[in-house]
C-alpha cells in the first residue's frame, strides 16, 4: 500500500484490492482519516470532537448490554436494575460506565461546543456542520432524559412527570399532547415502556446525524486555533499518524478520568433519591435534573409564565441555530477578538451559575456576607444575560471591535512561535 | 489556554464558596465517621458487617424488609456455607407445595430475605400509615450515605431534653420521637438501638455507638456489595491507563518531532 497526496491508493493486498475496487471503502478510510490534510496547530480542545465520538459508541455497547437484562415495566424495572448491579456477573460494571458515561459523553460535547463557540467553528462554511452538531446536542438531551427515567426511581418518576408537563403549556391542545405522551392520564407503565422503546432508538439516530457532522466537516476540514484557511501543504499534516496520536494521548486521559469517576465514585453525580422506588404518591422535597440539564431548568425556572419557561428553555438552544448569522465579525477565532473573547468567559460563567441555579430551590438565599440575595433573582438575571450575549452582544461587537492584526498562514505563526 | 484554565477555576470556586453559603442554613452538619469502605482501597470490615447483621436480624428486621438480598449474600461477609444454611433454616418462608396448596417451609440460601409484612399495606397498617422503608439500597438512597444513617441512629433526644422552644417549633408530641438528623425532626421510627440492644456472639461490648457502626457497616454491605471488585478493577484500569497514557504522550511527540 502507498500513495501520494491525492494520488488514488494503490493496494497490494489482493482482497483489499478487489473489495475495493467494488467498494472504495479502504479508498475512503485512506483518503478521510490518512491523508486527509489538517491544520497543523490544533490544540487539545481538537480531542473532544474525537472523545466524544468513543463515548457515543462507549454508551451504545454498554447500553445494549444492559438492555439484555433490563426489564421495561413499572413493577420490575427497579428491581431489575438492582440485580444488574448484584447478580449479573460485571453488571455492575456495564451499569456504572453507562450511568456516568452519559455524564461524561456531556462533559466532552460541551467541552467540544465551547470549542466552537471560541474559535468560530460555526462561521462560514461550517453552518451546516454546526447546525448539525446542535441537532446532536438536543437528541443528546432527549436520550439522556429518557434513560434517566428508566430505572423507576423517584427522580426518574418525579423528572419524567415534571418534564412531559412542560407540553400542557402549548395552548389548546397541551393537555392532550401530554397524555398522548403518557399513553395515560398519568406516567406510568406504558410511558416507561415508550421511554425505553426510543431510548434505544435516538442513539442510533444520533449515530446517523454524527455521520452527517462527520461529511460537512471533511468537505471543508477542520478549524484551527488561528481561524484561517490553510493556504497550502505547508499549513497541514496528514491526519494520521499525527493527529490519531495526538487524539489517542487526549483520549487516554480523559478515561483516566472518567474511570475515576466510575470506579471510585459512581454515584457522586447522580441524585440519592433515584435509588428509592418510583412513587407517584411521594413527591420528592426537590425535583432536579441531572447536571447537563440544569442550566436549561434553572431558564424554565427564571420565567414567571409556564408558557414562557417553555418558550425560554427551547429558546435558548434555539438561538444556538442561528448562532452562524447572530455572529457579525469576520474573524473567526478569539485569538484575534481582543473584547468578545472575554464575553465567551463571561457567557461560560453565566451557564454554570445558571447550572448552579437550577440545582437549588427558586426559594433558596444565596448568602454572599455582606448581602444576601435570592437564588431566583439571580437565575433571572442569568437568564437575560444568556439570551443578551446571543442576541445583542454578538452581532452589535461584531461591528464595533477592531480584531488583532493576523499571521498571513498557519505555518508562518506555528514557525514564529517556535522561534521565540 | 492557561487564561482559560484560570478563568474556570475562578467560576469553581465562587460556584463553591456559594454552595458553603446556602448548605450551612438550618441543617446540623453530620457526623463524619471513618468508615472502613470509604477511598480506593476500601473495603468491608467482616468482623463488623457480621455484628451488623445480627443487629438487622435481632432489631431492624422487625420492621424494615432487606428484600433484594438472598442469604446465599451472607458468604461474601465470610460466613461458610453451613453456617448460611443454618440461618435461612431457622426463617419459615410461604411456598406453594407440590399440590398446589399454600404451605410454608423453611428458607433455603436462595430464598430473597423474608419479609417482615406480607404487603406495604399490611407493613403501612401495622406502623401507622407509613411503611418502614426498604433497606437494601438505603446507604446509597440518602443524601450524605454511611454518615447519614449512623448521626440518625444515634441522634434522638429524649423529648424531656427539648427546648421549649425546640418543641414549639417543631410541634413535638409527647408520642413524637425527635432525632436531630432527620428532615423536621418527627420521626416515626422510635430509638431503634441503645446499649446492650444486641448481645453480641463474638463478645464485643454492645455500645450504642459500636451497635449502629456495625449495622452501618452492614447495610452499606448490602448496598453496594461489589464495592471491594469495584476498587480493586478500578486501581487496573487507572494503572493501566497511566501507562499507556505514558505510552500515548511519547509516541506522539515522536510523531510530532519534526513539526514542532
Amino acid at each position: 500500500m502507498a500513495s501520494q497526496h491525492g494520488a488514488p491508493p494503490v493496494f497490494n493486498n489482493k482482497v483489499i484490492a478487489w473489495i475495493d475496487y467494488r467498494l472504495p471503502i479502504f479508498s475512503y478510510i485512506e483518503k478521510e482519516y490518512h491523508h486527509f490534510p489538517t491544520p497543523r496547530n490544533f490544540n487539545y480542545f481538537w480531542n473532544f470532537g474525537a472523545i466524544a465520538t468513543v463515548m457515543l459508541v462507549l454508551m451504545i455497547v454498554t447500553g445494549i448490554v444492559l438492555a439484555m437484562n433490563y426489564q421495561p415495566n413499572s413493577e420490575l424495572a427497579f428491581d431489575s436494575v438492582e440485580r444488574i448491579m448484584r447478580d449479573v456477573p460485571s453488571g455492575w460494571m456495564m451499569r456504572y460506565m453507562h450511568m456516568t458515561g452519559a455524564s461524561f459523553f456531556f462533559v466532552a460535547v460541551y467541552i467540544h461546543i465551547f470549542r466552537g463557540l471560541y474559535y468560530g467553528s460555526y462561521k462560514a462554511p461550517r453552518e451546516l456542520l454546526w447546525i448539525l452538531g446542535v441537532v446532536i446536542l438536543l437528541l443528546m438531551m432527549a436520550t439522556a432524559f429518557l434513560g434517566y427515567v428508566l430505572p423507576w426511581g423517584q427522580m426518574s418518576f418525579w423528572g419524567a412527570t415534571v418534564i412531559t408537563n412542560l407540553f400542557s403549556a402549548i395552548p389548546l391542545v397541551g393537555e392532550s399532547v401530554v397524555t398522548w405522551l403518557w399513553g395515560g392520564f398519568a406516567v406510568d407503565n406504558p410511558t416507561l415502556n415508550r421511554f425505553f422503546a426510543l431510548h434505544y432508538l435516538l442513539p442510533f439516530i444520533i449515530v446517523a446525524v454524527v455521520a452527517l457532522h462527520v461529511v460537512a466537516l471533511h468537505v471543508h476540514g477542520s478549524n484551527n486555533p488561528l481561524g484561517i484557511d490553510p493556504k497550502g501543504p505547508q499549513d497541514t499534516v496528514p491526519f494520521h499518524p499525527y493527529y490519531t496520536m495526538k487524539d489517542g494521548f487526549g483520549l487516554t486521559i480523559f478515561m483516566i478520568i472518567y474511570a475515576g469517576f466510575v470506579f471510585f465514585a459512581p454515584n457522586l453525580l447522580g441524585e440519592p433519591v433515584n435509588y428509592v422506588p418510583a412513587n407517584p404518591l411521594v413527591t420528592p422535597n426537590e425535583i432536579v435534573p441531572e447536571w447537563y440539564l440544569l442550566p436549561f431548568y434553572a431558564i424554565l425556572r427564571a420565567i414567571p409564565d409556564k408558557l414562557g419557561g417553555v418558550i425560554a428553555m427551547f429558546g435558548s438552544i434555539a438561538v444556538l441555530f442561528v448562532l452562524p448569522w447572530l455572529d457579525t465579525s469576520r474573524v473567526r477565532s478569539c485569538t484575534f477578538r481582543p473584547i468578545y473573547k472575554w464575553f465567551v468567559f463571561v457567557l461560560v460563567i453565566d451557564a454554570l451559575v445558571l447550572g448552579y441555579c437550577g440545582a437549588h430551590s427558586p426559594d433558596a438565599v444565596l448568602d454572599l456576607g455582606l448581602i444576601k440575595v435570592p437564588l431566583l433573582a439571580v437565575a433571572r438575571v442569568g437568564t437575560l444575560y444568556y439570551f443578551f450575549h446571543f442576541l445583542v452582544l454578538l452581532p452589535v461587537l461584531g461591528k464595533i471591535e477592531r480584531p488583532l492584526p493576523m499571521p498571513p498562514s498557519i505555518a508562518d505563526a506555528v514557525l514564529k512561535k517556535k522561534a521565540v | 489556554m492557561r487564561r482559560i484554565l484560570v478563568s474556570g477555576a475562578v467560576a469553581l470556586a465562587a460556584l463553591g464558596l456559594g454552595a458553603v453559603a446556602i448548605a450551612a442554613e438550618g441543617h446540623i452538619p453530620l457526623k463524619h465517621q471513618h468508615w472502613h469502605f470509604t477511598g480506593p482501597f476500601g473495603t468491608y470490615d467482616r468482623a463488623s458487617a457480621q455484628r451488623g447483621f445480627q443487629v438487622y436480624k435481632e432489631v431492624c428486621a422487625a420492621c424494615h424488609s432487606l428484600s433484594l438480598l438472598s442469604y446465599r449474600n451472607l458468604t461474601e461477609l465470610g460466613l461458610t456455607e453451613a453456617q448460611v444454611k443454618g440461618i435461612a433454616a431457622e426463617v419459615q418462608v410461604p411456598d406453594i407445595g407440590d399440590d398446589g396448596s399454600a404451605i410454608e417451609r423453611p428458607a433455603r440460601p436462595s430464598d430473597r430475605f423474608k419479609k417482615p409484612f406480607a404487603n406495604d399495606l399490611a407493613a403501612a397498617a401495622a406502623n401507622g400509615g407509613k411503611a418502614p422503608p426498604d433497606l437494601s439500597v438505603i446507604v446509597k438512597a440518602r443524601e450524605g450515605g454511611a454518615d447519614y444513617i449512623y448521626s440518625l441512629l444515634t441522634g434522638y433526644v429524649p423529648n424531656d431534653k427539648l427546648t421549649p422552644a425546640q418543641i414549639k417549633e417543631f410541634a413535638v408530641g409527647k408520642d413524637d420521637n425527635f432525632n436531630l438528623y432527620f428532615p423536621g425532626h418527627r420521626i416515626a421510627m422510635p430509638p431503634p438501638l441503645t446499649d446492650d440492644k444486641v448481645s453480641y456472639v463474638d463478645g464485643t461490648k454492645a455500645t450504642l455507638d459500636q451497635e449502629v457502626r456495625d449495622v452501618v457497616e452492614f447495610l452499606a454491605w448490602a448496598s453496594e456489595p461489589h464495592l471491594e471488585a469495584r476498587n480493586r478493577t478500578g486501581i487496573r484500569v487507572i494503572l493501566f491507563l497511566l501507562a499507556f497514557a505514558g505510552l500515548m504522550y511519547g509516541v506522539k511527540r515522536q510523531v510530532w518531532a519534526d513539526k514542532h
